[in-house]
């Protein structure tokens, strides 16, 4: 992790277009204890230890591959489309081989239509949209992963991630250019509570229709099973002793 | 949110004051008298989600015109059973039990794509031994011919073709035989796990491949000489369900659906994992756009399956003995398993040494399986061809021993959005044969 930032931070220098520095991780919380053990029992001695969790922070430029002409490409779409790059990009993130491009959410319907429209990219398929619940992450908890698969240009793939605060889950709807995503748009909706403005017909779809709460979501109570022993209860999964 | 919600019964309000007339099972003609005396042409039907024809339960909410289809909606969501959920407070290695039962006709494939995503997480795509790669291969390929026979099958039965039925469900026990003997069990194999296979594939299993495929190919062509230029089949089938490229397109579609659109669109070619990229076989498509185009689309798609197949089983003979577990010990699973009488049976070799010979062994025994591995922090996207079309498994690890979350882009669920412009339009009948030819399976629709 270390050496691949580094070596991501001096690979290149930025052209000013991320707003996060380059190669700077991204802290989702914390890990405390040395077994992960979370119901206070850890025996190890070591349970006073915090370990940060770190998740890939934004690139530097060259991204390798094909990426740096992607980037481009995006960016020129952008422009001819009234739309600073630099506004609607917050940042890439080039990990594991795959590349995820941060877009700050008021601006997803038009990178969703340059990445539809632009004949050099040409994303004919989005496929889904999958959500993703960070509590720790202050400001930015709820995201929503949009997937897309460029058939004509070889098979690529990219992936937009989007966020929205708890406070204001609302993320627009790419609907009207990705049909496909009506029902995807409606589970991460059902799931997560994350408000897709602009869908035809944001309704729960997996769960029932009157169901209070989104499953998904990190905080939602999982409940025990009461067993009927001495009045002993199988605790729920997120309350047991456990590594993790 | 708006004022004016929308919501999934739509524009029901407007039909407010006309009569509403309930029916649960009965005679159709009853129903039809009935409505014909209140003068209203609209009726809805809920067809299923108790329905034999709905593949499981999937409920079809159909506005019909007399005897033509005016609006479809699908309700999903009967078969939820929170797998996603659930996969977040279990160990890496036994996300494979749960998502296995997702789509519960292509076992294979969801276990294929959770694990070569964990690999990707834990970059160790590389370090997979051929042999397990071959046997994952093996392994999908008989997982799409059984898919594909249930579909046909199922497909004929809802059309009242019993013996397309008895022929596809005698040839996939066939296929079972092989997955039986290989895994241990017919469904819900828990067989690919991250960084190989669970089992080796005996030197017996090669020979019960060697005995079957010339058997299911000989199904196979029953099958077709039964179908193919059946003229009720055809009658049935021939133009219904009409999707275009386009509509694939903007719809997600993938899979047979695409390919009878014409659009020679595979994973196994473009993006291959697991070494498609070394077998020889070729991408089926149609050009007809409709229900029959998919039918022939599956029935040669099983044909080059077979030839994948006895790839595969000339490679793994000539493998025998080569491991089918990543080397790193920290990752693999550290006891190879059994098929005892049970399904499932133990290592003795390895019973010995954790019990006998090494108290190292024991520890890193009960270590690596009630802890397991940790995954590096950071989130992939893999996607693999399944029968129907492009499974995804979108994975994110907060560096622990279980998934932060998992998401899977079940096929089936994206292809059902395709219902109401194939059926839209059409007889009531041809919903069925419509439906039936997107081939869902509502296990995985609803996860």
């Amino acid at each position: 992790m270390t050496d691949l930032t580094k070596a991501q931070s001096t690979g290149g220098n930025s052209v000013g277009e991320a707003l996060d520095t380059p190669g700077e991780p991204i802290v989702i919380g914390e890990r405390r204890g040395m077994f992960g053990a979370t119901a206070g029992q850890d025996t190890s001695g070591y349970g006073g230890l915090v370990v940060p969790i770190e998740f890939p922070g934004a690139s530097a430029r060259p991204y390798g591959g094909w990426f740096d002409a992607f980037v481009d490409t995006l960016a020129a779409g952008l422009e001819a489309e009234g739309t600073a790059y630099g506004d609607a990009v917050q940042m890439v993130v080039v990990d594991r081989g795959e590349i995820t491009v941060h877009v700050a959410r008021e601006h997803l319907p038009v990178v969703a239509r340059v990445l539809r429209d632009e004949p050099a990219l040409r994303f004919e398929i989005c496929a889904g949209v999958s959500g993703v619940h960070y509590p720790g992450l202050s400001g930015q908890e709820l995201h929503a992963v949009y997937p897309f698969l460029s058939i004509t240009n070889g098979s690529k793939r990219v992936r937009v991630e989007v966020s929205a605060p708890d406070a204001d889950p609302h993320i627009p709807s790419i609907v009207a250019t990705y049909p496909a995503n009506t029902w995807h748009e409606r589970e991460t909706w059902d799931m997560f509570g994350i408000i897709f403005d602009g869908h035809p017909a944001l309704t729960r779809i997996l769960m029932p229709d009157d169901w209070p709460g989104h499953p998904q979501r990190k905080d939602y109570p999982l409940g025990g099973i009461p067993v009927e022993y001495k009045g002993a209860t199988v605790p729920p999964a997120d309350e047991r002793r456990a590594f993790n | 949110m708006a004022a004016d919600t929308t919501h999934a019964t739509g524009a029901a309000e407007e039909y407010l004051d006309s009569p509403t007339l309930h029916v649960s099972g009965g005679d159709w003609d009853d129903l039809v008298d009935e409505a014909t005396s209140l003068h209203e042409e609209r009726i809805v039907v809920n067809m299923g989600p108790q329905h034999p024809s709905t593949h499981g339960v999937l409920r079809l909410i159909l506005e019909l015109d007399g005897e033509t289809v005016t609006e479809t909606r699908a309700g999903i969501g009967y078969l939820h059973t929170g797998i996603e959920k659930n996969m977040e407070y279990r160990t890496w290695v036994q996300g494979v039990t749960f998502c296995t039962r997702m789509d519960y006709l292509t076992p294979m494939f969801q276990e294929a794509a959770y694990c070569l995503a964990i690999e990707k997480l834990l970059g160790i795509t590389d370090q997979i031994p051929q042999r397990a790669s071959d046997i994952r291969v093996l392994m999908m390929e008989l997982t799409r011919i059984s898919s594909h026979l249930v579909c046909l099958g199922t497909g004929g039965m809802e059309m009242g073709a019993t013996t397309v039925m008895t022929v596809g469900f005698r040839e996939r026990e066939r296929v079972f035989r092989i997955i039986e003997e290989v895994t241990g069990l017919r469904m819900n194999n828990a067989f690919i796990r991250p960084g190989g296979v669970a089992q080796d594939v005996s030197q017996r299993a090669i020979d019960l491949v060697r005995e079957m495929v010339p058997e299911i190919r000989r199904g196979i062509r029953e099958l077709e000489l039964l179908v193919n230029e059946n003229p009720i089949v055809k009658g049935r089938m021939v133009d219904v369900g009409i999707l275009d490229l386009a509509g694939c397109m903007a719809l997600g579609i993938t899979g047979p659906v695409l390919r009878s659109a014409g659009l020679p669109h595979d994973l196994r070619k473009v993006t291959p994992y697991c070494g498609y990229e070394t077998y020889d076989f070729e991408v089926i498509t149609r050009e007809s756009m409709d229900a029959y185009g998919r039918l022939r689309v599956r029935l040669d798609e099983m044909y080059q399956s077979l030839r994948i197949v006895e790839q595969a089983t000339d490679r793994l003979e000539a493998s025998l003995g080569q491991p089918i577990m990543v080397a790193d010990k920290k990752i693999a699973w550290p006891a190879q398993l059994s098929v005892g009488t049970d399904g499932m049976g133990n290592s003795l070799d390895h019973i010995r040494e954790i019990m006998g010979t090494s108290m190292e062994s024991l520890i890193h025994h009960f270590k690596i399986v009630t802890e397991g591995f940790r995954v590096p922090p950071g989130q992939v996207y893999v996607a693999v061809e399944s029968a129907k079309g492009e499974l995804g498994c979108h994975l994110v690890s907060d560096g622990g021993t279980r998934p932060y979350r998992a998401h899977f882009r079940d096929p089936s669920f994206n292809n059902l959005q395709a219902t109401a412009i194939m059926c839209e339009g059409s007889q009531v009948a041809d919903v069925i044969v419509a439906v039936a030819s997107i081939d869902p399976v509502m296990g995985g629709v609803d996860r």
